[in-house]
Formats: structure tokens, sequence, C-alpha cells
């Protein structure tokens, strides 16, 4: 199975290492979330990817070969910085794109009117971009994306600035794109959205990935904790070996089985909670993709985050 | 996986400039800038054509019988600035038709004993002048041969006599005609390029400041981008440059101001092309690039100031001393110089004052320039354009940093 392959990417501004050994993939029908704080790296890496930007070090990979023009004519992009041109009108800007992405005029203007119609703005075809809304300027940008064909997308925060309806529909896009195949990349700060989305994800700070696999695979964490809705008093848990009391308030008691306690500790848990008392729930406890980014970009040294990526590039 | 996606150099850089010509051929600005003037060239033709239809020349018929005198005639107006066609016709009543056709001004019908003329209404005053000059001439001849002299050498002596006059500083000979195309050539050339390379400046900041050129080169490359705008602009240029000189070439035969002038208006016009070309190729390279390091419209004329000098400098210099002075040291030297050449070389064809090999050198030096543009602007374009934010530095997009 193909796979968009980034390896060893360095970079830097100046003074600034913008990235360090930037690794990752994303293989065809794959929804890759990239998650990191502003600056991190994550739109240098779509820009290297896209050819905008050059690369110090390492390489961008389609199906085991270094990606060239040709290749890179075939990636639906939307950058970070959204762009069109203001005083042209929307069709004629789409099969502009989609011809300089290889298409003749006929499969040009075929795909625009396809794709204007998915997207709702087949009404605003003949309008100037700049006198849409801000919403319907962002359906013409994600259009703009797709509008060639892609076989691979790269979306630089493609939810930033949408309504909770065009939210919707770009969701829908990405995962119809993705379900015919294709590998999809996108950048957000919305991590709920990434862990609804997201096949996979990878949190990057200062330039390299620190985390990086499925959401299931990555909310497990070394220590397992549990919720337990029952005994009003915490001390019933005090008694399980290996076990200890993170937080109490009220009726729920969290409790964390260290990492080397035996598999069956849940029963024993359990077993404790129970004979002091009725319990009501009794649910593991994973942390969310916002807990581990919090965890994993608090490790962040504060130097790394003066330069942000736009004022560098 | 999918179809087949290569884009040659010069599809993509044919569909730039196709965005670019069909963009700007339908804005309101060219149109109404390209009207104005075909409008405002038409109409100086015809003023021109009002103001100055004295200087055509006056036709004279001349019967078979003072046929003798038509030679004289022609050399008595020569002698007192006016300038005079005869012809010959059979017999008075073929003269009077002409008369009153209007193909004649004056009619004459005989020599002697007294000049005798016949007119529609009454005759010019110029004609007058040399008719009457004509008549002293005549009666001087005939005083001449009662006194046994020699009426024809009396004749010539007394039409050739000429005060010698010494000019301190020769000025050589230009008509009107040479000076007002060498004029407008200059004034055409200028407007035409600094319109077109103000176009190329503004395209290339619009697509930095709406953000599009990240998109664009995520499919072109840099050079390719600025290539297609560049030819785009210079095809709209050109196409706005044609109408207008055609417009001026088509009201100066017309209208027919030009007949008495020596002037090839075809080859001037032609010429004025040849170096818009070479003009806007040279100034639109350097625009582009400059243009590339700022993100603001505003910020346009700090990068282009010194450009737009380079223009003026010789605009200035072409039409206020060129037209006078073809062979001032300034005009001379700077119809070479690359970027002055486009405003002062065709002024100088216009009036004539070139010889081919110096058109041919001149040429020559802007067009051996261009290359090295190419690839000074290319890489400067390629530095700047996707540095988003404040001013890039020359010497940064130079090096490549």
């Amino acid at each position: 199975m193909a796979s968009l392959e980034i390896d060893a990417l360095n970079k830097t501004y100046g003074s600034v290492r913008a990235l360090r050994d930037m690794t990752f993939d994303v293989r065809a029908g794959e929804i890759f979330g990239f998650v990191g704080s502003n600056g991190a790296g994550k739109s240098t890496t779509m820009r290297i990817v896209l050819g905008v930007l050059a690369q110090d070090s390492g390489e961008v990979r389609w199906d085991s070969a270094p990606l060239g023009p040709d290749t890179r004519r075939r990636i639906g992009y939307m950058p970070e910085e959204r762009g069109l041109y203001p005083r042209m009108k929307v069709g004629e800007q789409l099969v502009y794109l989609a011809r300089l992405h290889g298409m003749d005029t006929a499969a040009a203007r075929a795909s625009m009117e396809r794709w204007t119609e998915t997207l709702g703005i087949e009404e605003r075809r003949g309008d100037e971009v700049l006198k849409l809304s801000l919403g319907n300027q962002q359906r013409v940008q994600l259009a703009a994306a797709l509008v060639h064909e892609p076989d691979i997308l790269v979306l630089d925060e493609p939810f930033s600035g949408l309504d909770p309806v065009a939210v919707d529909v770009m969701s829908g896009v990405l995962r119809e794109q993705a379900a015919a195949g294709r590998p999809v990349v996108f950048s957000s700060h919305q991590l709920e959205l990434v862990e609804r989305l997201s096949d996979r994800v990878g949190i990057v700070r200062a330039g390299s990935m620190v985390a990086l696999g499925g959401i299931d695979e990555l909310r497990t964490t070394e220590h397992r904790r549990w919720a337990v809705d029952g005994p009003p008093d915490s001390s019933w848990a005090t008694g399980v070996p290996q076990v200890r009391v993170v937080e109490s308030s009220g009726t729920t008691t969290v409790v964390e089985a260290a990492g080397t306690g035996p598999d069956d500790v849940d029963q024993a848990v359990l077993r404790a909670a129970l004979a002091a008392g009725p319990v009501r729930e009794f649910s593991l406890v994973r942390p969310s993709l916002t807990e581990l980014y919090r965890d994993v970009v608090a490790a962040e040294a504060p130097a790394d985050q003066d330069e942000t990526e736009e004022g560098a590039a | 996986m999918s179809a087949d996606r290569s884009l040659g150099s010069g599809a993509a850089i044919r569909l730039v400039a196709g965005r670019e010509i069909r963009t700007r051929l339908a804005s309101k600005a060219f149109i109404w800038l390209t009207l104005a003037f075909v409008v405002i060239v038409v109409l100086g033709g015809l003023l021109f054509k009002l103001t100055g239809s004295s200087s055509d020349p006056q036709q004279v018929a001349v019967t078979a019988d003072a046929a003798a005198v038509a030679d004289q005639v022609e050399a008595t107006a020569t002698g007192v600035g006016v300038e005079v066609v005869t012809r010959e016709v059979p017999d008075r009543a073929a003269g009077e038709k002409l008369l009153s056709s209007g193909d004649a001004d004056a009619l004459v019908v005989a020599t002697s004993p007294t000049l005798e003329i016949v007119v529609k209404q009454d005759l010019s005053d110029q004609l007058g002048s040399v008719f009457g000059s004509l008549a002293q001439q005549l009666a001087l001849s005939s005083a001449v041969t009662d006194l046994g002299g020699d009426p024809a050498e009396v004749g010539k002596a007394v039409a050739t006599a000429a005060p010698t006059v010494t000019a301190l500083e020769p000025e050589p000979e230009r008509d009107g005609g040479q000076i007002a195309a060498g004029v407008i050539v200059g004034i055409l050339l200028f407007i035409a390029l600094m319109n077109a390379g103000q176009l190329v400046a503004q395209g290339v900041v619009e697509e930095k400041t709406s953000r599009v050129v990240e998109l664009l080169l995520a499919t072109l490359r840099p050079w390719q981008l600025m290539a297609g705008k560049v030819l785009g602009i210079g095809v709209v240029g050109l196409v706005q440059l044609v109408l207008i000189v055609g417009a001026a070439v088509a009201s100066s035969l017309g209208f027919g101001v030009l007949d008495s002038s020596s002037l090839d208006v075809g080859a001037i016009a032609v010429w004025a092309l040849v170096w818009f070309v070479v003009g806007f190729a040279m100034f639109a390279l350097v625009l582009a690039a400059l243009a590339a390091l700022v993100s603001r419209q505003e910020d346009i004329g700090s990068v282009t100031g010194p450009v737009i000098a380079l223009m003026i400098v010789p605009y200035i210099v072409g039409i206020s001393i060129a037209p006078y002075d073809p062979e001032s040291t300034i005009v001379v030297v700077m119809s070479f110089i690359p970027f002055a050449a486009p405003f002062i070389m065709p002024i100088r064809q216009a009036l004539g004052a070139v010889e081919g090999w110096e058109v041919a050198v001149s040429l020559g030096l802007s067009i051996a320039l261009i290359p090295v543009l190419v690839w000074l602007a290319g890489r400067v374009y390629s530095n700047a354009v996707l540095r988003a934010g404040g001013r890039v530095k020359l010497k940064d997009a130079l090096g490549g940093r």
C-alpha cells in the first residue's frame, strides 16, 4: 500500500531550527492528525511536502519514490494562510487552478462544477471571491484543494474559521477522501475534532515528532486509572496492594495502579469498593488527546516557542 | 493511480500568461486608458491638420502661352519661402476649370506686357508676394532687354542674390513633422513602459498580499510564474501600444498631416514597438523581482522608486533635448545605455538622426543584458516571493538566504 513518507526532515531559518529530524508516514486511506503548538513545525513540514519550501536535509517520498513536480501536482493543498485571487470569479479561479495542476479544460470545468455543488457554493460561481462571506471563501479554498482530483491531501488548519455546519461538511469530505484510498494529513488546534477524525495522530514539539500513533495506542498509559462512583469515603482503596488514590471528591474516587501491578488489579479494586458499599459506576480513565497534548507540550523548553513559523518563513 | 499530471514549462507559462491577458484585457482600467489614448491621438492629428493646413503647397496653373515663366515662378516662390507647384494647361479655359474645381489656386495666362493672373476669388497672401516679386523681375527683364542686356543672366543674378549668413552654432535642419513625431514617440513609450511596468509590480504584490502565491507555487516553479506574468502583461501592453500607435499612424496618414514631411511613419511606428518590447523585458524583470520583496501594495513605491527614476531621467532627456538637438553628447551617449536606450533611441530614429549601426549596437547591448536580468530577477523573485511579512532585503534575496 502506497504511503507518504516524511523522512528525517531538517530545516533551519537563520539561527532557528524549525525542524529536527521530522519523521512520520501517512498511509493511503488514512486520516492523519497533526497537532502541536504554533511554531512547532507543522506548517513548515507541510510546505516542504508541497515543495513550496526547500528542506536542508531529509526526504519526502510517495510510494517509495522521492516527490517530484509531477507527483506534487497530485497533492491537494490548503495553505495555512488562505489565498485566492480576490478579484477573480470563483468558477474561473477553480478552473484555472485545476488546469495548473495538469487537467485539461473540459475535465477542469466538470470538476469545478461538481465540487462547487458538493460544497454548496454553486450559486457563487460567477462572483468574485472578495464578495463572498468568510465561510464561503473557506469553502472555495477547500474546493481549490480538491478541484484537481488529488491523490494526496495536505490540509493546514482546514477547520479554522469554519462554522459548525461547515465543520461537518469538511469532516465528511475528509472521511470520503480517506475512504477512497487517499492519504489525508491535516493539522488542527481543535483536539476533540482531531481525536474524532484521525486514524493516527502525531504531536510535534520544537520541530520533531514527540508522540505518534493510533488514538487508542496513545491513550494507553503506563499507569492505569479507574474512576469509581460508589462509597463516599476513599479509605476503602487503601487496602488494595500497588494502588494509590489520586483524587477523591464526593462519591467519586480516582485510583491509579502502578504499571508493575498484576493485570487483574482492576478486579481487586472493584471488589474492595463493593465491600465498602454499592458501586454505581466503574470505568477505566484514559487521557483525552487534550491531556496527552498538555503533558507532551508542557515538557517543552520555553525558548523553543519564541520563533513562529510565520515570522521566520 | 490517476491520470498523467505532467505540465511542461511551456504549458505552465502559457496558462499563467493567458490568465493575465484575459484578466487585464477585460479590466475597465485597460479599456478606458486605451480608448482615451486613441481618442487623444486622433483628435491631435485632426487639430494639427486644421491649424497646419497652410503648409500645403500652392498650385499654380500656367497656360501654354506663359509656359516659359513656370520655372521662374517656382524659383521666386522658393526665394520668398512659399512652396509652389506649377502645372501646364493647354489654354485659359482648361485653367479656369481647374480654378473652379479648386485644383489650382492661381492661373498665369500672360507674362507680357504685364503679368496676368486669374484666380477664383482672390489671391492668397503668399501667392501675392510671389507674383508681386515675379512681376518686378519681369519688368526688370524687359528694361534690361531695352537697354541691350541679357535678361536671363540678370534674372539669374537677381534670383540667386542672397545674403551670406554665418551661423556661430549651426543647427541641422529638422522639419516640424520629425520633431513632433520624436516627442510623440517619446511620450508614448514612456507612458506605455511605465504603465506596463507598474502592472507587473502590482500583479506580483497582489499575489503575495492575497497569499495565492503559495497555492500557485505548489504546482508551478517560481520562474514559470514570473515568466508567465511578465509575458502576459507584455502582450497586453503591446496590444495597447499597437492600438495607440496604429491610431496615430492612421490619423497622420488619413488627415495628410505629414505629406510635406520626410517622415517614414511606418518605420517609426515599427521601431517604437520594437523598443517597447525590449524596454518592457528589461523593466518588467527588474520590477517583478523588486516587487517580490514587499508584501503590501503600499510598499511598492519604496522598492520601485529607483526604477521609476531610471525611466524618468531618460524620458526627460528624450523629449526635452533629443528632438531639438539629437546630436548632443548626452542624447547620443544615453541612446546606447540599456535602460535609457528605449526612451531615447526611437526619438533619434524618428528624427532621422542616427546611423543604422548605432541602432544595431544599442539594440544589441540591451538585448544582451536581458538574459542576465532573467537570471538575476529569477533568483530574487524565487527567494523573496514566499516570504510574507516585512520587506525582504535585496541582499538576502540574492544570496538565497
